[in-house]
């Protein structure tokens, strides 16, 4: 129902909110992202193509996609057993545990990347036995891989949390009743139930770990098309003063955050249309 | 995504009698924390492990060192403004949103979202083209003294603009929850605009505000990325804690930065224990209400 | 096949809602559980389901103890009380569910399922909806899927929880039938939950009243019906009105109704209560033979099949009649008239404990 601009409103304030809110992010959003498309857009169309597609940027591209999609499936996959446990099972501990999942969301990511850094350097506590078993961690894509992870952990646990513990107990005990096994309910019930918040949490977390700097950029290494992260080589180009080098490629970035986000939230709403009664 | 609008607090869910074969369990289980150790519990401990590898003297001096503590002094001044500031802006944005209709309001809601789609690198990088030597308010500055970039100011824009989502992000939904009943009662019996808002609304979001501050906070004290690309890593001046444990480390002087990072991961700890206590205060409280009446 | 359930009790921590209760179903019949919430009903049907674990006692199917075993090989169909159909499954694939999920060995074979299938929605007449969604049916269509989807394994009991309860007044009495006519056709043994007595009278080869956990009355439904065995049976099955007192000296003294009570001639006094049902009791202008009383006239109530008077006695106890059109017509009373209300018959319930009879009916002689 569209309301007209006019209509008295009951509740006050309305001018006000809306205005300082419009305001605030004017000054803090809209207008710097703005000088973003300027910046970039002073290259011109054939020196905006030869900006984000250079070797070393396409290369920047393919460790940041690789890297994020490996650790939004690690944390997929072991995201819906932590998910499903912290829901189902009780255990001593488990407020306790279910609070830590967290971790990541309040821990500064420059503490995350030394730590993690310091933990699978060959010399670290981690990181000599796998290197004794031929596996090297730290500055190569695998320690991006395994930094994403670490901070994408929580958006699959969360995003499914509330979805398992919301399904009704009648299904899997129709199926129950109907002669299915507990793996079968499993996969013919409660996965097709679980998809879309799965989907979802995994696009969350492969979303942040496309834009996550500062708990990668120590353990990558950084070297150029090797272990250099997108976010990396902004920076770089922003210290050489390459100021529209680094906008090209920013853009880039975030056109691909904003599909994946617009994506999201269509997926979501259409979703939430799909298993509404 | 931290919404507190969340799981419930039963005892158990799923169906009483059906559950995985007790192997099954048991597995599953461990592997949840195996997994959970290696990423999380390892990491957190090995902070602390490292910070005092040398023994406790040697933290307490890296802890106290002049740099250090400035660089803690910059962080709490940042904190001290970007939350206040996003506070209201979060509270402002949540009654306009929650409490009215009007064309956009979608719109807005994504415009809200907007810092969790951009990288801290870029959010740090538009502040540097708006207010650097070479950006586009850069000469004006120069000719007024005044210096943004490289300096605190920058530091505050830079947090504000990626943390000012987490207030509002939490309490709209729990203003849309609480619907503008209660709201027009109070108008109708007299109240004014702010009476209304202080009395009525306020005391039936505090969870959700809380928690939205509590976020904000833990985000703006930790931020690097963004904070990183505007302050110029001056020591001593432009440099937060997280910064300083950049430099130290990059300096090979790894006992002393992982010494700064505890104070960062405890408050980290904090946050965590605050979030906790909400969440188990607010969903206390609508437990009770929504018993029925004996 | 036939259910026996045996000393069966239920506690969910202090409360105790199922209550030392043995049952006997025989083959074939369609039995209600019939009681109000709190009664234990819906928790004896899911022991019998398998589906809760009772603290002590047995449940047999066909003589065997079937009561460790789980839910899945019970062969048990259930249906729920807000159907639990698959969402993302449609209807073809909801009924086929139990079909698929057979090991190997005993799965049939695609077009095998898809006979099945499609027989048991032409049985439950919703052969054209087989590749809809659950979301866009009707609430008595899903309860027919959900049914369909129960029978499908071929199930030798079938058990419903309240499987009317989510559906309109109109639905639920269409379905109802439907649900004894079906029964009539398949004739497989079947135990439904209800708070509603009307539908369990209707449904029903026998009635089993619960309360607090316990059974109060096992009948069928006339016998339940006319032949209370307790005053919550009596209560709960109908609308009544009870009259409280004593009884003394071979006579019921029971507020304003005195009647004859030969079975206890004693002096010794003992409380008992009349129950009488509005249909049971006659308004006239005259006292006619006796044994009833006076009272005014407050309300009547014209609309309906049947008329429905609320009297007033002296003492200001409401007396609730139901007489038929033409006994009003006749009689055509005024409000605040005085007229004389006789019971036809009242049913007698003495305090138990005291070694006395059973619930005895007072017949009262017409005029």
């Amino acid at each position: 129902m569209r309301v007209p601009w006019k209509r008295p409103r009951v509740l006050p304030g309305f001018g006000l909110t809306l205005g300082y809110t419009l305001f605030y992010l004017s000054v803090i959003v809209l207008i710097p992202l703005s000088t973003l498309f300027l910046k970039s857009a002073t290259l011109g169309m054939s020196g905006f193509w030869a900006a984000v597609t250079a070797p070393r940027v396409l290369a920047s591209y393919k460790l940041t996609l690789g890297a994020s999609l490996a650790g939004a499936v690690i944390n997929a996959f072991f995201g819906l057993i932590v998910a499903w446990v912290l829901v189902r099972y009780r255990f001593p501990g488990h407020r306790l545990v279910d609070a830590l999942v967290d971790l990541p969301f309040a821990l500064p990511t420059a503490v995350a990347g030394i730590v993690l850094t310091t933990l699978y350097a060959e010399t670290g506590w981690l990181g000599r036995p796998l290197a004794q078993a031929g596996i090297k961690v730290a500055f190569t894509p695998l320690g991006v891989a395994v930094a994403l992870t670490f901070i994408g952990l929580p958006f699959v646990v969360r995003t499914l949390q509330p979805v398992i513990d919301s399904l009704e107990p009648e299904f899997e005990e129709a199926a129950a009743s109907l002669g299915a096994s507990r793996l079968q309910i499993f996969r013919r019930v409660i996965l097709p139930a679980i998809l879309p918040a799965w989907i979802t949490g995994f696009a969350l977390a492969f979303a942040r770990a496309l834009g996550e700097y500062g708990s990668v950029v120590f353990i990558a290494g950084n070297m150029p098309m090797r272990t250099e992260i997108s976010a990396l080589l902004i920076i770089t180009k922003l210290e050489q003063y390459d100021y529209a080098g680094a906008t090209a490629i920013a853009v880039v970035m975030l056109v691909a955050s904003f599909v994946l986000l617009l994506a999201i939230n269509r997926f979501q709403s259409w979703s939430i249309r799909l298993t509404s009664d | 995504m931290a919404t507190i609008v969340g799981v419930q607090n039963r005892l158990t869910a799923g169906p009483r009698n059906l559950t995985e074969p007790f192997a099954v369990r048991v597995v599953l289980t461990l592997v949840a924390l195996a997994y959970l150790l290696v990423f999380l519990v390892v990491p957190l401990g090995a902070v602390f492990a490292e910070a005092l590898q040398k023994g406790w003297a040697a933290y307490v001096n890296a802890v106290r060192e002049p740099m250090a503590l400035s660089a803690l002094w910059l962080t709490l001044l940042t904190a001290a403004i970007a939350v206040p500031l996003n506070l209201v802006f979060g509270v402002a944005a949540a009654w306009a949103i929650a409490k009215f209709e009007f064309p956009g309001k979608n719109a807005l809601i994504t415009l809200i979202d907007l810092p969790f789609a951009v990288s801290p690198v870029i959010s740090g990088m538009v502040f540097i083209l708006l207010f650097g030597r070479q950006g586009y308010l850069g000469p004006w500055l120069q000719a007024h003294d005044l210096k943004v970039v490289f300096a605190v100011p920058g530091l505050v824009l830079a947090t504000i603009f990626v943390t000012f989502p987490f207030v509002a992000r939490e309490l709209i939904p729990v203003m849309q929850a609480g619907g503008t009943e209660e709201e027009e009662a109070a108008r109708v019996l007299g109240a004014g605009g702010w009476t209304t808002f202080y009395r009525v609304t306020l005391p039936s979001v505090k969870w959700g505000l809380l928690f939205g501050v509590i976020l904000c906070n833990a985000r703006a004290l930790g931020e690097f990325g963004a904070v990183s690309v505007v302050s110029g890593h001056i020591r001593g001046k432009t440099n937060t804690l997280p910064l300083h444990v950049e430099i130290l480390y990059n300096e090979y002087n790894f006992q002393a930065a992982f010494a700064v990072a505890s104070l960062l991961t405890f408050v980290a700890i904090l946050t965590l224990v605050a979030k906790s206590v909400v969440e188990w205060r607010s969903s206390r409280r609508t437990d009770v209400l929504s018993e029925p009446r004996a | 096949m036939s259910i026996e359930v045996r000393n069966v009790t239920k506690k969910f921590g202090d409360f105790i809602a199922v209550n030392d209760v043995s049952l006997h179903v025989p083959n074939g019949e369609l039995v209600a559980l019939l009681g109000p919430s709190g009664s234990g009903k819906t928790s004896l049907l899911r022991i019998i389901a398998g589906l809760e674990q009772a603290e002590a006692g047995q449940v047999l199917f066909e003589g065997e103890d079937a009561t460790a075993r789980h839910v899945r090989h019970r062969s048990v169909g259930f249906v729920f009380q807000h159907y639990a159909l698959f969402r993302h499954m449609s209807v073809f694939e909801n009924v086929a569910f139990g079909l698929r999920v057979r090991p190997r060995a005993s799965r049939p074979d695609e077009k095998e399922i898809r006979r099945r299938v499609m027989d048991l929605l032409k049985l439950v007449q919703l052969d054209w909806l087989g590749n809809r969604l659950p979301s866009e049916l009707s609430g008595g269509q899903r309860q027919r899927v959900a049914l369909a989807r129960a029978l499908a394994v071929e199930p030798r009991v079938l058990l419903l929880d309240e499987p009317f309860g989510s559906l309109d007044a109109k639905v639920r009495q269409e379905l109802r039938r439907w649900l004894r006519r079906l029964h009539d056709e398949i004739r497989l043994t079947s135990v439904f939950v209800t708070h509603d007595q009307e539908e369990a009278l209707e449904v029903a080869d026998r009635v089993v009243v619960m309360n607090h956990g316990r059974v109060e009355q096992v009948g069928t439904p006339q016998e339940v019906f006319d032949h209370p065995a307790t005053p919550f049976v009596m209560g709960f099955l109908g609308n009544v009105n009870i009259f409280g007192g004593r009884v003394e000296g071979g006579r019921a003294i029971l507020g304003p109704l005195h009647l004859d009570y030969p079975e206890h001639p004693h002096a010794e006094s003992l409380p008992a209560a009349g129950y009488t049902r509005p249909h049971e009791l006659e308004v006239d202008r005259a006292e006619g033979g006796g044994g009833g009383f006076w009272a005014a006239l407050r309300y009547a109530n014209t609309a309906g099949a049947v008329v429905k008077l609320e009297l007033a006695t002296g003492d200001d106890r409401l007396v609730h009649v139901e007489t038929t059109r033409e006994q009003y017509e006749l009689l055509r009373p005024t409000t605040g008239e005085r007229l004389y209300v006789r019971p036809r018959q009242v049913r007698i319930f003495v305090e138990p404990g005291k070694g006395l009879p059973p619930p005895s009916e007072r017949v009262v002689p017409p005029k």
